[in-house]
């Protein structure tokens, strides 16, 4: 269990160096990018931040949509509370970890005392790989003069393609990223960057809200 | 200003994982809540991937980055790790540039 942890936090730890190369190529200084990793702690939306910034949104465009995307953290909240029953302070430790990969590592176990250790262990290995990663990805590009010449431009999208394929093993998600792309791109000349983001947000919002009723 | 979202964004981002460890389950369990969370990443991860593929500024534009994004498809259906679908759409990019 532990070494499915440490493979899972150094895979990420690979991905957090191209983190930290978007973040400072996207204009956020090197001891910003860090603090991201250290005090957002959960990946998706720090790319969605650091990519709305780059791409000249503002950014509170950038921390609503970083938000919106961490709203997914509050439902593993609700399954992870009964399985890591943590009181007090340990809460406010713990509540820090409750991501995507500490969250499947640890509702993935029989019992009750492996889900609390595969939830530790994974959590606080991702902590320290994401964390390495992201400082040396910034470090190493933050003294580029021209990030388009490595075609980091590019590399965004890409990451979101890569966080977003996962998701998409119906059909109801695959329609519903089609159809937010579109309308991202359709409302994006008359609306100020980052603006789309929060346009598809509302409509999948009142989307949900809608299915249900039927 | 980019600190003040930093610090705000990443505020709302551990209030959101402490809400669900704290709160009353029954009240993130209603229908509606549980039908939409899981929607928004998709949305706005595909919103995303779009814009910045697609625009410069408030421009629709269609450059070096949609080859990219192409080869980065191509990656991810082919289930290669993040980092590897990350520098194959670089590479395109700037290969594409300096050809």
């Amino acid at each position: 269990m532990a070494r499915d942890g440490l493979s899972i936090a150094v895979a990420s730890g690979a991905y957090a160096l191209s983190f930290g190369a978007i973040s400072t190529t996207s204009g956020l200084s090197p001891l910003q990018t860090v603090c991201l990793s250290v005090l957002m702690f959960t990946g998706a939306s720090q790319f969605a931040l650091v990519g709305i910034v780059g791409s000249g949104g503002s950014v509170w465009a950038g921390a609503a949509t970083a938000a919106l995307l961490g709203t997914r953290n509050a439902l593993y909240g609700v399954r992870l509370s009964s399985l890591l029953n943590v009181r007090g302070l340990r809460r406010f430790g713990a509540a820090h970890f409750v991501i995507d990969e500490t969250t499947a590592m640890a509702i993935a176990r029989d019992a009750a005392s492996e889900s609390r250790f595969a939830f530790w262990v994974t959590g606080l290995l991702l902590f320290a790989f994401w964390n390495l990663g992201t400082f040396i990805g910034a470090l190493a590009t933050s003294a580029l003069p021209d990030p388009k010449v490595l075609g980091l431009d590019a590399a965004p999208p890409a990451a979101y393609l890569a966080l977003l394929a996962p998701r998409l093993r119906a059909r109801e998600p695959l329609a519903i990223a089609l159809a937010a792309g579109l309308v991202a791109l359709l409302c994006l000349p008359f609306v100020p960057a980052g603006v789309p983001l929060l346009i598809v947000a509302g409509l999948v919002a009142v989307y949900g809200l809608i299915a249900r009723a039927r | 200003m980019i600190w003040a979202g930093v610090l705000v964004a990443s505020a709302a981002c551990y209030g959101l994982k402490l809400a669900g460890l704290s709160l009353p389950a029954r009240w993130l369990q209603g229908v509606g809540i549980q039908r939409t969370v899981p929607l928004l990443p998709v949305a706005l991860l595909a919103a995303l991937t779009a814009t910045q593929t697609f625009s410069s500024g408030q421009h629709l534009v269609l450059d070096a980055r949609a080859a990219a994004l192409g080869v980065a498809l191509i990656a991810v259906l082919l289930r290669a790790p993040f980092i590897v679908v990350i520098v194959v759409a670089a590479a395109t990019a700037a290969l594409l540039r300096f050809l």
